[in-house]
Order: structure tokens, then sequence, then C-alpha cells
């Protein structure tokens, strides 16, 4: 695979949230606003960048045994830091991620794409991997949150574009919108639109539901 | 292992050349990442330990402003802090302290510190603050051309249902009407307890009266709807539903601050000093 493809082939055709469905946790608890899931963007994509650059240049001496334990000090350290930069350079966003940046070392993404793809590949092609899937995240994380601030509370980026009832305005917010369920509701609806645009996304069936009496025809 | 060659003389070298497998290698490897991390973790940590300081002194000079009202007007935050004035006082006499420098005073610190304060017997103690501070820091907010005192801001701290709470009380200059609370540090439950930091019902104490006809601080969180009408309703707050643990560490910490073993005394010198004009 080219270089490119690498890094945009994760951003819709193989999205890590849409077509695996992997980080869908932080994906609900921080799409409420548009700053926040930013960050969060930001803070995931800068980890699995660095953690697939650094897991691949020292691929060859990973012992398989520990492989797992290697790959895991390797996230949670880099983590760790990014946790301690926002703490210090973006206290108010940090204040409001809480544990969800510490949570970024369960991130399935992450942890995935280290074992999946920087194991076996080369460090130029990992890092960009790695910042693919990200940038994937992302996309998805803005999306939802654009979609969430907006009709939830009338704002984008804090700045009022509806400006809402409660303040004066016309606009009747819908709060579900800012409930952790809507996520879950524009993700299915997002999944569902990119899988109109590639069938080839769709899974076979696993079952069919066997009819229980015969039908006359 | 076995390395006859003479090339093998480095070490280095020898042992990333040893297979992945093996134990020297499986120990050396993990021992190698280890150190690594965490001294990336730990030049993190400290390097950035002064501007995350910095942030949770801003946040604390933040809230101070926020909880007297002063941020309403859409004035700054430094704007506001000009009209802040810091006192250390002794608890005991309610007299302003010199002991220690008032503007840096760090509450949870003192709070642990067996020289500065004295144990509390358990009757004595409903908030569960267990060692009594000598001294606190509290903040008058004076008027905008600074000639009169409009509020006192008391630093309050007790324990709820997880965690201990941390906040502020405002008061108007009738030392009795409340005029802001707001905690600035907790870990009740998320939507229940949690609650406490919610705007609205943070609203509800505005204008309460901390004090019955007999001085005696009488903060109630009660059932349901407080009516206005209702007797005692100046003493009464909604309690939060499904918080019933938090809200009753959040009566008990109010009462226990405002009672003779926390500002009681200043209180009372504050109110002799207005008396006497």
């Amino acid at each position: 695979m080219k270089n490119t493809a690498i890094l945009t082939e994760p951003l819709a055709r193989n999205n890590p949230v849409i077509l695996q469905v992997l980080g869908i946790c932080s994906a609900l608890a921080v799409t409420s606003k548009l700053p926040t899931a930013l960050t969060m963007g930001i803070a995931l994509t800068a980890v699995a960048a660095c953690s697939n650059l650094i897991i691949s240049l020292i691929r060859n001496h990973i012992p398989s045994s520990v492989r797992i334990i290697v790959q895991m000090t390797v996230i949670s350290s880099l983590v760790i830091v990014v946790d301690q930069i926002l703490k210090a350079y973006a206290f108010a966003i940090s204040k409001e991620l809480s544990v969800f940046v510490g949570l970024i070392i369960t991130n399935c993404i992450i942890m995935g794409r280290a074992e999946a793809f920087a194991m076996q590949n080369p460090p130029l092609p990992s890092l960009l991997d790695g910042l693919g899937n990200g940038l994937g995240y992302s996309l998805i994380l803005l999306t939802v949150a654009a979609v969430r601030e907006l009709f939830g509370a009338g704002t984008l980026f804090g700045y009022v574009l509806l400006p809402t009832v409660n303040d004066g305005g016309w606009y009747v917010p819908n709060g579900l919108l800012l409930l952790p369920p809507s996520a879950f509701f524009l993700i299915g609806l997002i999944i569902w639109a990119v899988r109109q645009k590639y069938p080839q996304q769709c899974e076979a069936p696993e079952f069919r539901i066997k009819p229980a009496h015969r039908i006359e025809e | 292992m076995n390395s006859p060659e003479p090339r093998a003389a480095n070490p280095v070298r020898a042992f990333f050349a040893l297979p992945n497998d093996s134990r020297t290698k499986t120990l050396g490897i993990t021992l190698l990442v280890c150190l690594c991390c965490s001294v990336l973790v730990a030049w993190a940590a400290v390097a950035l330990k002064p501007a995350q300081q910095r942030n949770q002194a801003l946040e604390f000079q933040r809230n101070i402003v926020e909880v007297a009202g002063l941020l309403q007007d859409g004035s700054s935050v430094e704007a506001a802090l000009s009209r802040i004035e810091a006192q250390l006082i002794e608890l005991e006499t309610g007299a302003v302290s010199t002991a220690f420098d008032q503007t840096q005073y760090n509450i949870e610190a003192a709070a642990k510190d067996p020289k500065r304060t004295t144990p509390l017997a358990p009757a004595d103690d409903p908030a569960l603050i267990r060692l009594r501070p000598r001294f606190m820091p509290v903040y008058f907010v004076r008027s905008a051309d600074g000639q009169s005192v409009q509020a006192v801001i008391l630093p309050v701290y007790g324990a709820g249902l997880w965690s201990r709470m941390y906040g502020f009380l405002a008061l108007e200059k009738d030392w009795d009407t409340v005029r802001g609370l707001k905690f600035y540090q907790q870990g009740e439950t998320p939507g229940l307890g949690g609650e406490i930091d919610n705007p609205k019902w943070r609203a509800l104490w505005q204008g309460k009266q901390v004090h019955d006809a007999d001085g005696q601080p009488a903060i109630r969180l009660v059932k349901g709807h407080v009516e206005a009408s209702a007797p005692g309703a100046a003493h009464q707050i909604d309690g939060l539903s499904g918080a019933t643990l938090t809200g009753r560490g959040v009566e008990h910490l109010i009462n226990y601050w405002l009672g003779p073993l926390g500002y009681g005394p200043l209180l009372q010198r504050l109110r002799q000093q207005q008396a006497q004009g």
C-alpha cells in the first residue's frame, strides 16, 4: 500500500470508529461540545502516531511473550505525558475531559494499530497509519460534536448560531443531543450513510431467522 | 549465550543479537522500555509542574471572584481580584493573624498539619473534619471604589458521600445573608451528588439566611421544594434528589463552619464592629 493511501484509508473507507466500531466509549463521552472533541481528537492522534512510531522502531527486538505489555507501557507513558501537557497548557479543557484523557490508554484504536500494523511495518508507514487512524477517529468525533453542539446548545465552538429560548432567542434546543445516547444515534446514522456509499462494508448476516410456519402462497 | 566469534565482544551488540525469546533479552528489553518510559514520564511531571501549579492558583482565584458574584457584569478575573482582600483569621478568637502569608495560604496542607490543627471530638465534628484548623484565610470583597466592605468569602470543607468537598461560602455584609456558594473540588457521584455544582441549585442559596433568631447556624436541606411562604424557608434549601448523603454533608459542613468552632467568633467580631459603626 502506498504511503498516502495508508494515511487516507482510515478517514472514510476503513475508519476505525465506523467500520471497526472501536473507541466508541470516548466518542459518546466527549462529543457534547466541539472544543472537548477537538482536544480529544488531537490527543488521541498524537498518542496513536507516536506509539506506532516507537513500537515500529523497536518491533524487531520486542520479545513476543511480553509484546502486549511492552506496547502498553509505551502507550500509557505517552498518555501520561499528553495528560500532563494538557493540565499545564489547556487547564480548563483538561478539567472537562477529566478521566477520558487517561482512558486513551485503553482506547482499542491505539492498541489495535500497534499490534496489527506497527509490529509488522517500518517506522514511516507506521507513523502514517497512526496519524490516519487518529484523524479518522477525530473526524467522526468532530462530526458528532458539531451536530450535538449546534442542535443541543445552539452554538459551535461556543459561538451562538441559534439563540436559544432560555437566552431570549427563538431556538428550542434538543436536550437529548446533550446526553451521551444521542452520540449512539448519530454514529449509527453515519455508519448507515457510509455503508450506502461503500456497500462492500456491509457484513453478511450471521444467521437467517427461520420461518416458524409455512407461508401459504 | 554461546557466541564464540570475537566480534560479539561488544556486549550491547551481543545483547541485541540474542533471539527475541531468550530469557535474558526478554528481561533486558522489558527493563530498558520501563527505564526509558519512566524517564519520559518523570520529565513531563517535573518540567510541567510550575505551569500546572500556576493554573491551579488561577483556578482558585477565579472561584473566589465567581462566588462573590463579581464576574456577572463581564469584568475580568484580574480586575475583580483587585477588589478582593485576603486576611488570615485565627479561628479561636476571630482576630486577624499575621502568622502566615494570607495570600499563599494552602488550606488543604494546613488541614493536615498537626502544628496548625487541634483534634476534634467526634461529637463536635458532624462534617468529619477531624482536625480543626487554627487559621483560615478569608476574603473580603470591597466595593468598586474600595471604600466599603460588601461581602466576605469563607472557605469551607467537609465530608460528602465519597470525598471531602472544598468550597466557598460568600456572605453579604449583614454577615447572615448568603451571596453565593461554590464547591471548587469534590468527588461526588456525577449526576447525583455532583449536582452541587449545578448553577441552578447553587442559585437557590442566594438570599438565604444562615442564622436563626438566636444567632445559631440553621441551614437545612429539605426533601422536595421549599415554598417561600413556609415557616423557616429562609434557612431551607431544596435537597438534591438521589443525593441525600451528599446533601447532609453540605448541611453539616455549612453549619459547622458558621458555628463556634468555625467562623462564629469572626462573624461575631464583624457584627460588633458594624454595630459600633
